[in-house]
């Protein structure tokens, strides 16, 4: 069959000779194999999720009882900001990248990424985001005005923290606009044979539809950051009010990059859904167009609503009743789909693994988020609700309920794919049902305290509020939700001593990326598959003989081709180093902004090293 | 004649792809559309803070319409010897493109150059970043933009550059045209920018 060469060595020798490590610590820093890649997104993630939860349980720690003096007002804003910060760029944007990274080129059966290279790159740039931003915990303060930045509080903070913020973000903002750009051109043009665009699995859709919306939303929180760091360090006016600037040019600026950043996070974690239910409903997808459709309908109509963020502002009654429209109009693609999950699992031959659980879990408290979200859509009810800790049970519900439970499906149901072992499917539903009584105890009683009237970002309430037991439960909640993670990752120890044994398609699945080993081969496929049908791989292995009834394709008569005769060579790209360097030099053009020319100057001619490098270094083809 | 050309540039440099066009030139146009709107916030906080300085020099104190519009020119110019670059290369002219490459190059200088110049006389003037929301937009709006057309230079030197290594070759008018569709964005967007900021008029 077919033998894969890489390159021993680069053509040329000395300074631009290419790395050939396959093994060891030494070919993840130099890989440029979108899996490689795909799995140091999600480590690192992971370890963000870890952080960043436990900035949580700080948070509901000072909030257990009223009045407490656990953290300082100043520190409770550096950690709420902290927190969420981390969760939104460093967790959920990841994590999502990760499986972007890790199916998308096998779901289309290519064998990696359109450029392997700026791959890497988009992943140190993150990387070195997240520790630049975290760095600032010892360089003078964190960021400490909410991950939204508002001016002016931003602009007249006199920490460093709000520099780190927006220098991180931007930093963040690169590594994000490079991968869009890369994923769309893979999804575009590298499909194998006869996969057509709807033929592709609906997880490599709304991967399509999200790498829009970040080549589209990035470039103006771009332009924001750069005001926001251009006042802070330079003194110039973009949000002075006394010079003429407005504070309001921000928010507008920044959700009209945060409200598609919301679909951002959230459609991938559709999509992974929309793989899952399928499988164990042992049926298609129900009206794979309309999800698609509807993906692409919250895609574009998502640029249309970020004022519904800023009712309070007093943009006056024709803005915010316009905005208030559009947001009611995009939950109705938002309603499709979970009707179309629904009559997925409805009638089918439903069986309930650890994949499956979190898949229900998503579609049960997607819906009650967005349930809730359509109660703000209203602005006379908005106004009561905003600010309040109404909003937090909202975008919990929404961003926990909804992403991070359809992440975690997506970790047990492709972990036997990634690392050839299946998850202890006990431990999994241990997991689960700590996890969703968690959250729900979590976020489901600040509903209430939100109505009740409690402010969000306030270091503690009176006791003569009222507001005393629904946080402690809230607070005994978030402590499940840490149970269960801990409880997965005893899962994930567990597993790690297991022989990889899982077999190439253990969940009798439907796409393209269960066609090939467990874990796939560096070059993924032997011979990239033809495709004919939507879930390619369910048809190479069922037929139906009448209406309603499947039965296995019989010995020798599946679709697939015969392997091609005859030896053949497939080159898969070199590793290289200058993704490294380049985002090196990047890191250091962030720090010599805040601390010094000498050292900007130091990491623009790091970045242009690698660069130039990059540019010329031996092609790997 | 030519299309034939460049169609065989692109089966010999590249696989198959699904929709035909070179990964390459998919992704550029991909960075242009995403740049569209870096430069669209810009344009617009410029035009939203139009008028609301509460101190001067106001534009119509610092503007000499004449000597942008000529930069303006020059800088339009260098699309035409862009085009002509990649026309070469098309054709395995390897000298007429170093020829009109630098030539690109010492036009897009040339309208950098005019722009450092302009920001002095502006400073001298009075307006710097911070002297009011004028400075700090103009500056950025500009600034930002004539960042682009440096990055723009420095990829056209690159380029001469590598032609004389034997690295820049028919073969690899794929990058000479990448290169050239970025420098039309940022012409294109200039004529956007040199109306909306100079040409309309701000009142009194």
């Amino acid at each position: 069959m077919a033998s894969v060469s890489v390159p021993a060595d680069g053509r040329t020798g000395g300074l631009l000779r290419r790395p050939t490590a396959t093994t060891g610590l030494w070919s993840w820093v130099t890989t440029v194999d979108h899996k490689k890649i795909g799995v140091l997104y999600g480590v690192t993630a992971f370890l963000f999720f870890i952080v960043g939860g436990t900035e949580a349980l700080l948070i509901r720690l000072q909030l257990a009882q009223p009045e407490q003096g656990l953290l300082s007002p100043s520190v409770y804003n550096e950690i709420f900001t902290m927190h969420g910060i981390t969760m939104v760029f460093l967790v959920v944007m990841p994590l999502s990248a990760a499986f972007i990274n890790y199916l998308v080129p096998l779901m289309i059966g290519a064998r990696d990424v359109a450029f392997p290279r700026l791959n890497a790159f988009s992943y140190w740039a993150f990387l070195f985001a997240g520790i630049f931003i975290y760095s600032s915990w010892f360089l003078g303060g964190a960021p400490n005005g909410g991950w939204f930045g508002y001016a002016p509080n931003a602009v007249l903070d006199p920490t460093r923290g709000m520099t780190f913020y927006a220098i991180g973000l931007l930093i963040a903002g690169v590594a994000s606009t490079v991968s869009a750009i890369n994923i769309a051109v893979t999804i575009l043009n590298m499909r194998a044979p006869g996969m057509t665009l709807f033929r592709m699995p609906v997880f490599v859709w709304m991967s399509l539809v999200v790498q829009f919306l970040l080549a589209f939303s990035l470039p103006i929180i771009t332009v924001a950051l750069f005001q926001l760091l251009f006042d802070k360090r330079f003194g110039t006016h973009f949000f002075d009010s006394v010079a003429g600037g407005d504070p309001v040019l921000w928010q507008h600026l920044f959700w009209l990059f945060g409200h598609p950043e919301v679909y951002i996070l959230i459609l991938p974690a559709m999509g992974i859904v929309s793989e899952i239910l399928p499988t164990f409903a042992r049926k298609p997808l129900f009206g794979y167009q309309f999800v698609v459709f509807s993906g692409i309908a919250i895609g574009f109509i998502g640029f249309g609503v970020w004022v519904h963020h800023m009712y309070a502002v007093g943009l006056g009654p024709i803005a915010n009743t316009a905005f208030g429209i559009s947001t009611i109009i995009i939950a109705v693609p938002t309603g499709v789909k979970i009707f179309n999950w629904l009559g997925t699992m409805w009638k089918g031959d439903l069986t309930f693994p650890t994949p499956m659980l979190f898949a229900v879990g998503f579609v049960a408290m997607f819906v009650i988020g967005g349930l809730s979200g359509v109660t703000h859509s209203v602005v006379p009810s908005d106004y009561q609700q905003t600010d309040t800790y109404y909003i937090v049970a909202h975008f919990h519900y929404v961003l926990f309920g909804g992403a991070i439970f359809g992440l975690f499906a997506g970790l047990y149901y492709w972990w036997p794919k990634v690392f050839g072992r299946m998850l202890n499917d006990t431990l999994g539903k241990v997991s689960f049902w700590l996890m969703l009584i968690g959250f729900n105890l979590t976020f489901g009683p600040m509903h209430v305290l939100g109505l009740q009237g409690m402010p969000r970002r306030i270091q503690t309430y009176p006791e003569e509020l009222g507001l005393a037991f629904w946080n402690l439960v809230s607070t005994v909640g978030a402590f499940l939700i840490a149970l269960s993670v801990l409880v997965f990752l005893v899962n994930v120890a567990i597993t790690r001593r297991k022989p990889r044994v899982a077999q190439a398609d253990p969940w009798d699945a439907r796409t393209l990326e269960w066609l090939t080993s467990s874990p796939p081969p560096e070059h993924n496929f032997d011979e990239i598959p033809t495709v004919h049908a939507l879930d390619e791989a369910w048809h190479r292995k069922y037929v139906e003989t009448e209406p309603g009834r499947v039965v296995p394709v019989p010995a020798g008569g599946s679709g697939t081709e015969a392997p091609h005769a005859g030896e053949h060579s497939i080159h898969m790209p070199s590793p290289s180093y200058f993704p490294l360097v380049a985002s090196v030099g990047i890191l250091l053009l962030g720090y010599g902004i805040i601390f010094g020319w000498l050292l900007a100057a130091a990491g623009a001619v790091v970045l242009l090293a690698g660069v130039y490098g990059w540019a010329l270094e031996p092609s790997a083809e | 004649m030519q299309e034939q050309v460049g169609i065989h540039v692109y089966e010999s440099e590249h696989e198959a792809t699904s929709t035909g066009l070179p990964n390459t030139k998919l992704a550029m146009w991909l960075f242009l559309a995403s740049d569209v709107l870096l430069f669209g916030a810009l344009i617009t906080s410029y035009v939203v803070y139009r008028g609301r300085s509460v101190v001067g020099p106001y534009p119509n104190d610092v503007f000499d319409i004449p000597y942008t519009s000529v930069s303006s020119f020059v800088l339009l110019a260098s699309s035409l010897t862009m085009v002509l670059a990649l026309a070469a290369i098309q054709r395995g002219d390897l000298g007429r493109m170093r020829l009109w490459l630098l030539a690109t190059a010492l036009l897009g200088m040339t309208f950098v150059g005019g722009q450092v110049y302009e920001f002095t006389t502006f400073y001298e003037e009075g307006l710097s970043l911070t002297t009011n929301v004028f400075g700090t937009t103009f500056y950025v709006l500009t600034g930002f933009h004539g960042a682009h057309v440096t990055i723009g230079i420095l990829m056209l030197l690159t380029l001469f550059t590598l032609s004389f290594g034997g690295k820049v070759g028919q073969k690899d008018a794929m990058s000479v045209e990448l290169v050239g569709l970025y420098w039309h964005f940022v012409d294109i967007v200039w004529i956007v920018i040199f109306t909306v900021v100079y040409l309309i008029p701000t009142g009194p």
